[in-house]
């Protein structure tokens, strides 16, 4: 059973993160929330197992709201 | 002459027990006349179970309300006798498309492969599918409907249950060993034992606008989300029979009921979509809001509850009206074994069983699906809007996008009255699954599998194109059983047999989908549940497996 990556895992960091930030270059807010929802669908038919998904979800919640 | 069934009254007529001294007794009262509650008492009748039902009005459905009967209910229909009446006169469909803002964003065929009898779906007004079954239902001697005929009181007792009904002419009492409640979601029986449906409602108001009109689109289910025609909200179109469309707006929360019934606000709405000339004459209209409930349990004591008495679903995905025709078959065989003793009581808890699970799974479609539809706050929009949007390029996003998982039924995989497989087999036909029809040719005539099986147990037996003595005297015994199960013989496509002497049928799989529908090879044993659901199978056929699976479906053992 597949369970969600935490140890770094992506190979050039910075890059991504770059990459990340630079996606909403010249978007109003509302596009980049919509340029996001879009990403997380992408990234999540990716991954496709719905236990590391579910994993993903839950880590998510509880970074914003301690349980 | 043809009937006009959305003006046709039924008359009340006076009956004998209204005069009986003591209240009649009767093995199954039926209360309610709409498509659960006559299926359920046609069912139960030719099954040899006298019905009485009652219904408070004398009309057929007011309104065209549940349009979609899907395959399953057609092929239930078809075992009653019914069901190509309907096929007849509704429209069949197949294909549904979604639209956001004024793009395409993909299309869905509900039955992408052939060699079934029925299409995915039928649009048919209930008026006609009501008026369809009653008539059915008045041929029938051991069924008898009472219109203008009012359950008002109703009390459970150790042998049965005793009904107070209100009647024109007064009212009088009934004395009934079960009870079939198909009452409705406001179903007044439910109230009167203290009962409830439980679940979640929904704020947002929907508008149901059928019009007439001559319009060239196919016969498909067009579902827009934002349309530029209607922005912000959601947009459903459907064909009917007698050039009448279904048009279904969603309006928001904040709508006013009263005020978009009216004329002056229903036009503009309609002409918004169709273009400012178009010609059409409104026929309903209807707002209406939904809920997803369900009783605790569907069967209290000696009554038991069926279709929207209880449960309810949102209408996308067609759920309602589908699922309690199911729950209807589901209860008929049952009741018929129990009230004949041949099976005990325990087995009508099974109704609940399976009925239950299968609404779990309706409420659970309905309720992804209004959430996909009504958003409830800005994130959630944002999603929806983003899945549509990556739709129209990347195919795993139209997986997501949820305008109604369209009704199909439940595959009862974990009921009591499965026996689990002991053999390998792959496929949709597992124990608890609806079986899957296929062409055949019957006695040198082109048929179809499940118009050979149901109303009774029955054995599938798919053969190499020989039957041996011993199987056939196997057949022979099963058939004069307390419980008798009648046997089918599948011979392999390009084989024919004549019927065996015992009187046992033997079907061709002409095009060899049943073989491949069934997983089956030569020897491959099936046992079919009355209401043509698979209970059992085998590689191999023995009949102490088959006797044991055939107590263990009828909680004979």
């Amino acid at each position: 059973m597949q369970t969600l990556i935490v140890e770094p895992n992506i190979v050039r960091p910075d890059d991504f993160y770059e990459a990340l930030i630079d996606m909403h270059r010249d978007l109003t807010d509302e596009q980049s929330q919509m340029a996001n929802a879009a990403l997380i669908l992408l990234l999540a038919n990716h991954i496709g197992d719905l236990g590391v998904l579910r994993e993903a979800i839950a880590a998510a919640r509880t970074s914003v709201k301690p349980t | 002459m043809t009937t006009d069934y959305q003006k046709v009254e039924f008359p009340y007529v006076r009956s004998q027990d209204q005069d009986a001294r003591e209240p009649v007794d009767h093995p199954v009262v039926v209360v309610g006349a709409g498509p659960i509650g006559l299926t359920a008492a046609i069912d139960l009748a030719q099954q040899g179970v006298p019905v009485v039902v009652l219904d408070d009005d004398n009309k057929l459905s007011s309104g065209s309300r549940a349009i979609c009967f899907a395959k399953r209910t057609l092929e239930i229909w078809d075992r009653l006798g019914c069901g190509e009446r309907m096929v007849q006169k509704g429209v069949s469909w197949n294909v549904g498309k979604v639209y956001f803002r004024d793009e395409l964003v993909y299309s869905f065929n509900l039955l992408p492969e052939s060699g079934y009898r029925r299409p995915a779906f039928i649009n048919l007004q209930q008026y006609y599918c009501e008026g369809y079954l009653c008539e059915h239902a008045q041929a029938l001697a051991n069924l008898e409907l009472r219109w203008k005929s009012k359950v008002v009181g109703v009390e459970g007792q150790g042998d049965g249950v005793a009904l107070r009904v209100e009647t024109p002419e007064g009212p009088y009492r009934l004395h009934a060993d079960y009870v079939i409640a198909c009452d409705g979601a406001r179903s007044p029986i439910r109230g009167m034992i203290g009962q409830e449906s439980i679940g979640r409602s929904f704020r947002d108001r929907f508008l149901i606008a059928d019009v007439k009109m001559q319009a060239g689109f196919p016969p498909e289910r067009w579902f827009w989300f934002d349309p530029p025609f209607h922005r912000n909200q959601s947009v459903l179109l459907h064909r009917q029979p007698d050039d009448v469309w279904r048009i279904d707006f969603q309006l928001g929360a904040d709508a006013d009921p009263e005020e978009e019934k009216k004329p002056e606000r229903v036009i503009p709405r309609i002409q918004a979509l169709l273009g400012r000339d178009a010609q059409f004459e409104i026929e309903w209209v209807s707002v209406y809001t939904f809920s997803c409930s369900r009783m605790d349990k569907f069967r209290q004591g000696r009554i038991l509850f069926a279709g929207d008495a209880a449960h309810c679903v949102s209408p996308f995905g067609a759920r309602g009206a589908n699922s309690g025709v199911q729950d209807a078959e589901n209860l008929a065989w049952k009741l018929k074994l129990v009230l004949a003793r041949k099976a005990p009581d325990a087995l009508l808890d099974t109704y609940d069983d399976e009925r239950g699970y299968a609404a779990n799974e309706n409420i659970q479609c309905s309720t992804r699906a209004t959430d996909f539809i009504t958003p409830k706050n800005n994130v959630s929009r944002m999603f929806r809007d983003a899945t549509l949007k990556l739709s129209k390029d990347h195919a795993f996003a139209r997986r997501l996008v949820n305008s109604g998982r369209l009704s199909l039924p439940a595959t009862l995989h974990d009921s009591p009255l499965n026996t689990p497989d002991c053999d390998t087999f792959s496929g949709e036909m597992a124990p608890g699954a609806p079986a899957a029809d296929g062409p055949v040719m019957v006695r040198g005539d082109a048929g179809w599998f499940l118009a050979q099986i149901g109303g009774d147990f029955n054995g599938v037996y798919f053969s190499d194109g020989t039957l041996s003595g011993d199987i056939h005297r196997s057949f022979a015994s099963l058939s004069r059983g307390a419980i008798p199960l009648t046997a089918i013989v599948v011979a392999p496509k390009g084989i024919s047999l004549p019927d065996s002497p015992g009187g046992t049928t033997v079907v061709e799989d002409s095009e060899g989908l049943l073989r491949q529908r069934y997983d089956a090879r030569a020897g491959t044993f099936y046992l079919m549940r009355p209401d043509q659901h698979v209970c059992a199978r085998w590689r191999r056929f023995d009949v102490d497996a088959t006797r044991a699976a055939l107590a263990r479906a009828t909680c004979t053992g």
